[in-house]
């Protein structure tokens, strides 16, 4: 069963998952945290923080971690966990091929679609939402314990906003603020 | 040719830190200056990748991958996107589940969590800014959060209400 929930999920994602990465996360977010609690909301944070460090996209490396921690969480062994994790990577990338090969046969015609520029006059804007309710939702007790979360999310946005800090420096900065501010 | 297909998006796959768009200058930099693509073909893949649900990286690889071989060139070059990032998460998630409840490891988490939403809510102020919202246009992504964030709506319905919405502003009204 859980088997075939995780192949849905990572499905649909890679169906409905218009916009990119971040705007990926609430639709990520909502099936894996809240609907089928395969993880915490905390695991969830620590998934993107790790994403944002290492190589490649946050869609393929929030399937791999999930698949496996999913499948692993219902009590299987270490090897059908990997399978999982195969699993979910497989399936969130399997309608990009589809939708590619089918759009390679009639490219031109995909190209300058009134349809597709219409579609994306109400998708553009709402991107943006599905991004703020990826940070909203992460914006509860679990990740905010106390005052020093506050600071550190206070001067991380101003240091990402104005002064543009890499998002690689502001995780490990963040890292060593926690040592830090948690001694 | 498969193989070097598939070593440079392995490379591709493995130097981009940040996913997507960090990686367009170097698969531009691969694919246009090793002469498999003129640089308008890989602008105009790029715009049709762009407006194409799925990860981003990989849409642009089986793009590219069919344009040279095809089916079977498409898979080579997804693959090489793909397995990099899949064995270092692995690594991390075989890994990670003992050094978790590591006493530095969770001060240092502390630490990052509250950074990573700041990480995502700047991206969301610079997208919007990027797309020109007007203010009545703001409704719809503070709508679209509220939904998902208060009201527990899948973001799925908001999509789907977005490319409906679109449709119907975009033909009828604007008459595109």
């Amino acid at each position: 069963m859980i088997w075939l929930q995780l192949f849905y999920v990572y499905l649909k994602i890679g169906i409905f998952g218009f916009g990119g990465g971040y705007a990926m996360l609430s639709l990520i977010q909502s099936d894996v945290v809240d609907q089928y609690k395969w993880i915490s909301l905390q695991e969830f944070t620590d998934i993107v923080a790790i994403s944002q460090m290492t190589p490649g996209p946050i869609g393929i490396n929030s399937a791999t971690y999930i698949g496996y921690t999913a499948i692993h969480n219902a009590g299987y062994s270490q090897g059908m966990s990997i399978l999982g994790s195969s699993l979910a990577t497989f399936a969130v990338c399997l309608p990009s091929f589809i939708l590619v090969l089918i759009i390679s046969y009639f490219f031109s015609k995909f190209k300058n679609n009134k349809y597709v520029a219409a579609a994306f006059t109400g998708l553009r804007p709402a991107t943006v939402g599905l991004i703020a309710a990826a940070a909203l939702m992460l914006m509860n007790k679990e990740n905010f314990i106390d005052y020093k979360s506050f600071l550190i999310f206070g001067a991380a946005f101003l240091l990402t906003w104005k002064f543009k800090v890499n998002p690689i420096l502001m995780i490990l900065l963040a890292g060593a603020a926690g040592i830090v501010l948690y001694w | 040719m498969y193989w070097t297909l598939f070593l440079t998006f392995v490379k591709i796959g493995t130097f981009t830190i940040g996913g997507g768009y960090a990686m367009l200058p170097l698969i531009q930099r691969e694919v246009v200056d090793k002469g498999w693509l003129s640089k308008e073909d890989f602008i105009d893949l790029f715009s049709v990748a762009q407006s194409l649900p799925g990860i981003f990286a990989v849409n642009i690889s089986i793009f590219v991958g069919y344009k040279l071989k095809k089916t079977l060139g498409s898979i080579v070059c997804a693959l090489g996107t793909i397995l990099p990032s899949f064995f270092i998460i692995l690594a991390i998630a075989l890994f990670f589940t003992g050094v978790k409840d590591n006493v530095w490891i969770e001060k240092a988490f502390k630490g990052l969590r509250p950074a990573v939403v700041a990480l995502i809510a700047v991206p969301c102020l610079t997208t919007a800014r990027s797309i020109k919202l007007s203010y009545a246009q703001m409704v719809i992504p503070i709508g679209a959060a509220l939904l998902i964030w208060l009201g527990n709506m899948s973001p799925v319905w908001i999509i789907l209400a977005a490319i409906i919405g679109g449709l119907y502003y975009g033909l009828k009204i604007k008459k595109y």
